[in-house]
């Protein structure tokens, strides 16, 4: 091939590109700047203080609501990522067999449906459901987190089944081993990373969530981005700034280990 | 005794078997807490507003005709469903406007990207998958602070004397615009990449060859080759503008609704949760109506996306 750069070159697409990055990043940037901010206001700047993130550790409800985050967000992604497991090992490395289609259709509905859709169906189901049984617990938040983590969690584990070789289980299926043993000391092995990078896909995505759980909740029940959204409504505050960094942070640092481990899959 | 024909079949049942048995608690769990619900939501929409919120178990339409049609039968339910048509056109035209800000933007980006070196191409994705996982609250909230009155645009243009008093952007459909075009473009770039990753530039060279113009070479040979990617870039960005509610809550104020926040406003202040599960179906038919328009234009391409 003759000059690759000229070839791939368009005029302007560079400069667009370089566009959208700062663009991308530059108000996060600032936010995070701001979070730094010793001024009562946002819109001035008064010198370098850590004073924000000291009051939004020192504010019950922000510590609440972080515990809460955490709480309904582990176990909803423990509980979405065996059930995706499951459903992933029911649903790779097989004939087509009837009900395949629908299983499917069924796992990525939580994905074709609008959020706030989604949202207001579980309202006025649960709302029953609380009428009959008398229960407001964190119970429905886990279970409409668990619902929604559940394709997700099921990407990674589904793709990492599809690339693995057989002939392990084969081999250890021809040394007699028993079903569960060959799963145990052979497919869930190979398959950890999966699960692994799954489970992270799944705490990050029940932590981000704010339409469904904005509906579900019952009073006293707000997660940390509820809590966020109740504020900034309210007016801003740097103590939001802070959250939003500490919060930024955590993603980062759990999307950067995604990346890590699901790198492991060849 | 069974013939070999007749344990291969039962063996065959036994695995079909399990495998429903391995997926039951996934499906259980959709079934109850996303699917499920949406026929509940289905049943309302046809019932009798209560007083208090919830429903009167007395079958109605009233709820359907108030979506779609405008009824003089009582003082200001006239007036109530202009208000819907302008939040539908509305929401159906900052989600258009959004979809194309967003390919103006993204598709430059992704081309940029597929055509780096192996090594530096992983880097560039990375960049754009950590704004995608960082959550959607944060940063429209970051936009809400760039884009205020006392934001860092304004405070620069004032300082530049370019203007005298601040623009007013927030709680404007511009600022939902912005916002939605911000939290949504990695959702555009990244499968456009994906399809651009594997464009096979000795076609474009080819085309060079036959002296076809640059413009002529994106036109013609770049860009119906990564249109599946384009496809599904505009579904995943037209969807969730359609029925966004943070950034359209957060940037847009009371005044300047979208679909999402007619729906809420319904089951709260409005009291009229049958109105509430009209509009989310109807939000649903539209959403079902775009992913159909996408795999029939994905299936004629021949190319399958995940």
């Amino acid at each position: 091939m003759a000059n690759n750069f000229s070839i791939k070159h368009q005029p302007g697409f560079t400069a667009i590109a370089a566009t959208c990055f700062a663009v991308l990043y530059l108000p996060i940037i600032v936010l995070v700047i701001y979070a730094f901010n010793a001024a009562s206001s946002t819109s001035e700047w008064g010198g370098f203080s850590l004073r924000w993130f000291q009051s939004a550790y020192q504010n019950t409800q922000v510590i609440d609501a972080t515990l809460r985050s955490f709480q309904i967000g582990s176990i909803a992604a423990v509980l979405s990522t065996i059930f995706a497991t499951m459903a992933a090992l029911a649903t790779t490395r097989t004939a087509s067999y009837p009900g395949l289609t629908f299983k499917y259709a069924a796992i990525n509905q939580p994905l074709m449906v609008p959020e706030i859709v989604t949202g207001v169906a579980l309202l006025i189901f649960f709302s029953r459901i609380k009428i009959f049984t008398g229960y407001s617990g964190l119970g429905y938040l886990i279970a409409a987190h668990t619902a929604f983590c559940i394709p997700f969690a099921y990407l990674p584990i589904r793709a990492r089944l599809e690339n693995m070789d057989l002939t392990l289980e084969r081999a250890a299926a021809d040394l007699y081993a028993t079903a569960w043993k060959t799963f145990r000391r052979i497919t869930l092995p190979l398959l950890w990373p999966g699960i692994l990078a799954g489970l992270m896909l799944a705490f990050v995505i029940s932590l981000d969530d704010v339409v469904i759980t904005e509906f579900v909740k019952s009073g006293g029940q707000d997660t940390l981005p509820t809590y966020m959204l109740g504020q900034i409504r309210r007016g801003i505050t740097p103590e939001i700034n802070a959250i939003s960094t500490a919060f930024l942070l955590l993603s980062v640092a759990i999307v950067t280990l995604f990346f890590f481990v699901s790198r492991k899959r060849d | 005794m069974a013939t070999a024909e007749e344990v291969a079949k039962a063996a065959e049942r036994r695995d079909v078997r399990d495998r429903w048995l391995l997926s039951a608690p996934a499906l259980l769990v959709i079934f109850l807490a996303a699917t499920g619900p949406l026929l509940i939501v289905l049943v309302y929409s046809f019932l009798t507003p209560g007083a208090y919120g919830d429903v009167k178990w007395q079958f109605s339409s009233d709820a359907w005709t108030s979506v779609l049609l405008e009824r003089d039968i009582f003082d200001d339910t006239l007036s109530l469903a202009a208000a819907h048509v302008t939040i539908f056109l509305r929401s159906i035209k900052l989600a258009v406007v959004t979809t194309i800000a967003t390919l103006a933007l993204g598709f430059p980006t992704a081309y940029f990207m597929a055509t780096r070196s192996e090594k530096t191409r992983d880097l560039w994705l990375f960049l754009i998958t950590i704004p995608f996982w960082t959550n959607l609250l944060i940063r429209t909230f970051a936009v809400l602070q760039i884009i205020r009155n006392e934001g860092i645009i304004n405070t620069i243009l004032l300082k530049l004397g370019i203007i005298s008093a601040p623009i007013q952007i927030l709680y404007t459909d511009t600022a939902i615009l912005i916002g939605m075009a911000y939290v949504y473009l990695p959702l555009m770039v990244l499968p456009i990449y994906a399809s651009m990753e594997k464009l096979d530039f000795r076609l474009v060279e080819a085309g060079y060859d036959l002296y076809a113009t640059r413009f002529r070479v994106l036109w013609r040979i770049i860009f119906p080759l990564v249109k599946p990617g384009v496809i599904a870039g505009s579904i995943l960005v037209f969807i969730p503008a359609l029925g966004a509610y943070v950034t359209p809550s957060v940037l847009g104020g009371g005044k300047n609704m979208m679909l999402s926040n007619l729906i809420e406003l319904q089951f709260g202040q409005g009291r009229n949760w049958p109105l509430g599960s009209a509009l989310s179906i109807t939000v649903m038919i539209i959403v079902m109506v775009a992913l159909l328009a996408y795999v029939r234009n994905a299936g004629k391409s021949g190319v399958r996306h995940g």
